[in-house]
């Protein structure tokens, strides 16, 4: 009998190029997707004199440094950042990759725009320069993020150098309640293995509860692999992933679409694959989570307290611990839901596909946001497809601001940052320490909870507002 | 690509565990001209947000100039994939950084820059970090052939690197260069996947 190999094993052999004595893979890449930061790569490109080998294989989209709220590249105030959105039209227009361009309305962020548009497919190799990457193994890819060398790299050679990480598996099982999304799933995760969980790792999610997710769910999931430290993260592609691609304009079509089909099903984990490590959790035990510090791995259900530093169990955690809730204006013991937040964001690879858009607009729904919030659909094609449902009047007659696609305030490179001590509600994946602005407190949640505390103002657990 | 040889110089300790890409560069100071960015080390560690340097923030601290080393805790530079995050410091004179662990985009960067990231024990590091709060300006040495680390306190310890990334830095090999050197192999998976993957 041949021996039971998991999915990333299948993959990662699939694209060996050259395997070294050393230990060394040189793998093959079958996309690179590009954005607005990509220009360094290009760059480095240009120094070298060199094309890039595979045009073919790249598809492109500014993300990073447009505006949310207008869609002329004149309008972005610093000149450097006009100049790298204007860089990707002249780049890509030069070596023959496919861009997606502001003003397209297949434009959006990399990692919502890969999969809607069918370029991320199952069983493929794909890198990015950005290290939610990892958001496209929801479809049952290996993707992961690299820096601008290489970028550069795969540019020139379509390929990269790679020690082969370790396989993990992570188990969600049984049923999840009502107003608990995926977004909680992975906040329940990283909560439980931590920030380094997975450094090193390839993790695939297996289970009830992950199978029972819609595609849209998988990506918010395998997006926040890199908050758990892992390389990469996947789900086994199935009937839910086969659906969700058909019909997408860079799916095969025809014959070859049941050639990829066909393959396709090969792929998944053999049943007893063995993984480095196993981790499991029990759906039915996670409730809506909100991060109080200044770490993912900060997550708490949404009916617990401010945690207390001295229940740390060595003075370093203390410390840290102190360090965090100083920078986040919090007093131990208070209940989460009696935390004011000022502000909300709705938006970023993680959360800001149409499901994310329906499951904040059904808690908005006949209430008013008391606080100033902010929607920013993930790319043009979602915004669209929310206008169509009617979704935009939702959000606009509670008085939220219906924005252009793009990063925003994820990041705040755009500009849409937050001010000093503001305390935001925010569907992105990292709670930095300035990461939307400096000063800025950020806790992540769900889009229905971010939404929950438009219309409330604090925390609130958005199950009792789902009547 | 500059080779990495051996490193002895003054070593900086930064306590905090997870310490993120954010906090070794600012988001606000990327996609500007790398001679711009190099200010922006640490930047708000070292400063509050009313420019005043933070004395709390190693940096500041008598004793640290010169310094080519970082010695970090856990989970270190875990976040983005900017390279900036490395070049910055390299940029600043900080070529190893030693840590129980790091990110692994990070790590895989700092080997695109001539840097050597270094996991040591956890317990270990926590002792040299001490060892360099007691002695501003101590230094350490790295010497990459023999994969060494001599501490503050004259204590030797071996690290593991894998041979290729050592033999790479050593050279200061071009990785395009050399990848350029498997051409008919790439060639020959092309067309392998061509047949079998036909839709791509
Ligand atoms: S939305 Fe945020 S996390 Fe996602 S690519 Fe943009 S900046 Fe990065």
């Amino acid at each position: 009998m041949a021996a039971a190999h998991t999915m990333f094993e299948k993959i990662w052999q699939r694209h060996v190029v050259v395997d070294r004595d050393d230990g060394y893979t040189l793998l093959y890449i079958d996309r690179h997707l590009m954005h607005d930061g990509s220009a360094a790569g290009f760059a480095r490109l240009r120094e070298r004199k060199m094309k890039l080998r595979r045009p073919d294989r790249g598809f492109a989209t500014p993300d990073h440094y447009v505006l949310s709220n207008s869609r002329s590249i004149a309008d972005i105030p610093d000149p450097h950042h006009r100049r790298l959105v204007e860089q990707i039209r002249q780049n890509t227009a030069e070596s023959g990759v496919t861009l997606f361009d502001l003003g397209d309305e297949r434009q959006g962020i990399a990692h919502v725009v890969g999969p809607e548009q069918g370029v991320t497919q199952p069983g493929l190799t794909l890198v990015c320069g950005d290290s939610h990457t990892s958001t496209h193994g929801a479809l049952g890819a290996l993707a992961f993020g690299i820096g601008s060398s290489e970028v550069a790299h795969v540019m020139a050679t379509q390929c990269l150098w790679q020690r082969k990480p370790k396989a993990m598996r992570v188990t969600v099982d049984g049923a999840l309640a009502a107003g608990v999304t995926a977004k909680d799933v992975i906040l329940a995760i990283i909560a439980k293995i931590g920030t380094a969980g997975a450094v090193g790792h390839v993790i695939e999610y297996a289970g009830s509860a992950i199978r029972g997710l819609s595609v849209e769910g998988r990506l918010t999931v395998c997006n926040m692999s890199i908050e758990a430290g892992g390389r990469a993260g996947m789900v086994a592609p199935d009937d839910t992933t086969i659906s969700y691609l058909e019909g997408r304009p860079f799916a095969p079509k025809g014959a070859a679409w049941d050639k990829a089909v066909a393959f396709w099903r090969t792929i998944p984990s053999d049943a007893g694959a063995t993984f480095d490590r196993d981790v499991s959790l029990d759906a039915a035990a996670i409730t809506p989570m909100v991060t109080w510090g200044t770490s993912p791995e900060d997550a708490l259900p949404i009916t617990g307290r401010i945690p207390e530093p001295s229940s740390a169990p060595d003075s370093a955690k203390k410390d840290s611990m102190q360090r965090a809730l100083d920078y986040m204006g919090l007093v131990p013991g208070t209940p989460l839901e009696q935390v004011p937040v000022d502000r909300v964001f709705i938006g970023s690879c993680t959360n800001s596909r149409i499901e994310d858009l329906r499951a904040a607009a059904k808690v908005v729904d006949g209430r008013k946001a008391v606080i100033p919030s902010w929607v920013v659909a993930g790319s043009g094609l979602v915004k669209k497809q929310a206008e169509a449902e009617g979704l935009d009047k939702v959000f606009r007659a509670a008085g939220f601001e219906w924005r252009e696609p793009g990063c925003s305030m994820c990041v705040g490179m755009n500009g849409d940052t937050g001010k000093p001590q503001q305390r935001i509600a925010s569907t992105s994946n990292r709670n930095f320490i300035g990461r939307q602005g400096p000063g800025v407190r950020t806790h992540l949640v769900s889009p229905a909870m971010a939404a929950a505390a438009a219309v409330t103002g604090h925390f609130t657990d958005v199950r009792r507002l789902l009547g | 690509m500059e080779p990495f040889t051996t490193l002895e110089a003054v070593a900086i300790p930064i306590d905090q565990p997870n310490l993120d890409t954010d906090q070794i560069i600012p988001a606000r100071f990327l996609g500007k001209p790398r001679d711009s960015q190099v200010k922006a080390v640490f930047h708000d560690l070292r400063y509050a947000p009313d420019g005043t340097p933070r004395p709390e923030f190693v940096m500041n601290q008598k004793g640290f100039a010169g310094a080519r080393i970082v010695v970090a805790e856990r989970n270190f530079a875990c976040g983005s994939s900017r390279e900036n995050a490395v070049t910055v410091m390299v940029d600043n004179g900080l070529r190893a950084f030693i840590a129980p662990s790091f990110g692994d985009i990070f790590f895989n960067n700092c080997f695109q820059n001539a840097a050597l990231p270094v996991r040591l024990e956890a317990g270990r590091v926590a002792e040299i970090r001490a060892a360099l709060h007691a002695a501003p300006g101590a230094r350490i040495r790295i010497d990459l052939a023999s994969q060494t680390v001599v501490g503050p306190d004259g204590r030797t310890d071996r690290f593991e690197i894998d041979s290729f990334r050592k033999d790479c830095l050593l050279k200061g090999v071009d990785e395009v260069n050399l990848t350029l050197g498997y051409e008919a192999e790439i060639a020959a998976f092309e067309t392998k996947q061509r047949g079998e993957m036909s839709w791509l």
